[in-house]
């Protein structure tokens, strides 16, 4: 948004990025190599919902659209504390031999584009992309779709809210050269009980 | 972008634009009035540099307006450890804009308001009390925190402050000319008679005065960009709505004596902190409920149409 739009108070909402998620399947397979972490094959969007009819037939639509696919993913739409919807899109559990996450980045763009073509791409917060190591640890990749950028959110085990933040930045460190990464800390927002953490 | 549900105000920019204008015009106005008045090189050099005056206390006032608005409304800054609802939902309203996390204050009052200030962006404030997070529910809660990071996001702090530097400058004027009065001894000007100081006083008054209108129209205007940005910024304008019906009917219904603590920042609120539903729309800082809600509404209905 420019300065003159703000200073007169005209700013338009922030249309979101989609893109950049192509390139997770192969961020997957540096992930695999460096670290062991294994993609779950579930995915989820995370949006706001918009007040009204034209919002509800848009999200049917998409959910018909991605049953309706040869070898369909379930399809689960859970609201979250804040307001915000999860859809999720799960897959069968990726094989660790061969993994591709292609399928389940086509379904999650298709999801992105359904919204956008709507008008409702402003809605649109983020990505959530969740990986499992050998020892049984999640972490999940979140885009940014407003930011165009990605971090990793991996809650710590156990009950309470704790984040392992030495996982995350061993993820982040891993791959720096693949993914547009976010590089300020205080956008690394806590997705706490996401859908396939 | 295949379909945009975002349709823009013409009119309101056009209008908002216009009064901006004015005001600009009035300062320039005021400084050539002086000068003409006092009709003398001597003038226009006390002219800029009351303006400059003017203006370096505007500036004065946009850089420190975080600190002075937080002080006056008796607020403390809380860690996202302290509230963390509060922060996780300026967090996410945030990435959704796609704007920097300003910082949040909670004021302990029962006054159910909110408001945002600070010199840019980078470094705001978004202040709620807790009469408004006792009052709201989550929905409507975020509709106002919306509305508030829309002015952060419009630099309504700048502008306003710009904006009424003409009038501060004015003020400063006709203030002076009182003094000018006494020490002057009421010395004659050649040309047409009247003491100088009289020439200052009724330009720097009239200048006040129509300064003072446009400034309640602009920041009339700046409330209804707020409501608008902040509505498709939740996609929820019914929530907004709900929120400002619900504090404009309590803060009628509070004792004066509450009210007049919070006057000195009304104009950044969310809702105008003073009582009285017979306030004459001219000098309202805020347009009326009726006003805010037709426009929510509209909003609604356009992100509700069916697809194509």
């Amino acid at each position: 948004m420019g300065f003159l739009d703000s200073i007169l108070g005209r700013s338009k909402p922030k249309q979101a990025n989609l893109d950049a998620l192509f390139g997770v399947p192969a961020a997957a397979l540096t992930l695999q190599a460096a670290s062991g972490l294994v993609p779950t094959g579930d995915g989820s969007v995370c949006y706001r919902a918009a007040a009204g009819a034209g919002f509800a037939t848009t999200q049917a639509d998409v959910v018909s659209l991605l049953e309706g696919a040869d070898l369909a993913p379930r399809i689960s739409v859970t609201q979250d504390d804040f307001g915000f919807t999860w859809l999720e899109v799960d897959h069968d559990p990726v094989d660790p031999e061969m993994p591709d996450i292609g399928g389940l980045c086509t379904d999650l763009h298709a999801v992105n584009t359904s919204l956008e073509a709507q008008g409702f791409g402003p809605a649109l917060l983020c990505s959530l992309i969740p990986f499992t190591g050998p020892d049984g640890r999640r972490v999940g990749l979140v885009y940014l779709y407003k930011q165009g950028t990605f971090y990793p959110f991996a809650p710590a085990p156990g009950s309470g809210q704790q984040r392992d933040n030495l996982l995350e930045m061993n993820v982040r460190d891993q791959l720096a050269g693949e993914l547009p990464l976010e590089q300020d800390l205080s956008r690394w927002l806590a997705l706490w009980g996401a859908p396939g953490l | 972008m295949a379909n945009s549900r975002f349709v823009g105000d013409k009119g309101l920019t056009t209008r908002m634009t216009l009064v901006m204008f004015l005001l600009g015009l009035l300062f320039v106005v005021l400084v050539v009035g002086i000068a003409a008045g006092v009709g003398a090189s001597a003038g226009v050099g006390l002219g800029v540099l009351v303006g400059i005056i003017g203006i370096g206390m505007a500036v004065y006032q946009w850089a420190n307006s975080d600190k002075v608005a937080m002080k006056a409304m008796r607020a403390r800054e809380v860690s996202p450890q302290e509230a963390p609802e509060l922060h996780g939902m300026i967090d996410r309203l945030c990435a959704l804009a796609d704007m920097p996390k300003p910082r949040v204050g909670v004021a302990d009052t029962d006054v159910p308001n909110a408001f945002a200030t600070g010199r840019s962006p980078e470094r705001s404030v978004v202040c709620v009390t807790t009469g408004i997070l006792r009052r709201l529910t989550a929905e409507e809660l975020e509709g106002v925190l919306a509305h508030e990071l829309s002015h952060v996001a419009h630099r309504d702090v700048l502008v306003m402050t710009v904006a009424s530097s003409a009038g501060i400058t004015a003020g400063m004027l006709a203030q002076g000319s009182q003094y000018g009065a006494f020490f002057g001894g009421g010395r004659r000007d050649n040309n047409n008679g009247l003491p100088i100081w009289l020439v200052v006083l009724l330009v720097s008054m009239a200048v006040y005065a129509v300064s003072f209108l446009l400034l309640r129209i602009l920041s009339r205007y700046r409330e209804l960009s707020a409501d608008r940005a902040g509505a498709y910024l939740t996609l929820n304008p019914g929530a907004l709505a709900s929120a400002l019906r619900k504090i404009s009917g309590d803060i009628a219904a509070i004792p004066d004596k509450d009210l007049r603590q919070v006057s000195a920042a009304s104009a950044l609120c969310i809702a105008p902190a003073f009582k009285g539903s017979d306030v004459k729309a001219l000098f309202s800082t805020h347009p009326s409920l009726e006003q805010r809600v037709e426009q929510l509404a509209k909003i609604q209905a356009e992100l509700g149409r069916p697809g194509v």
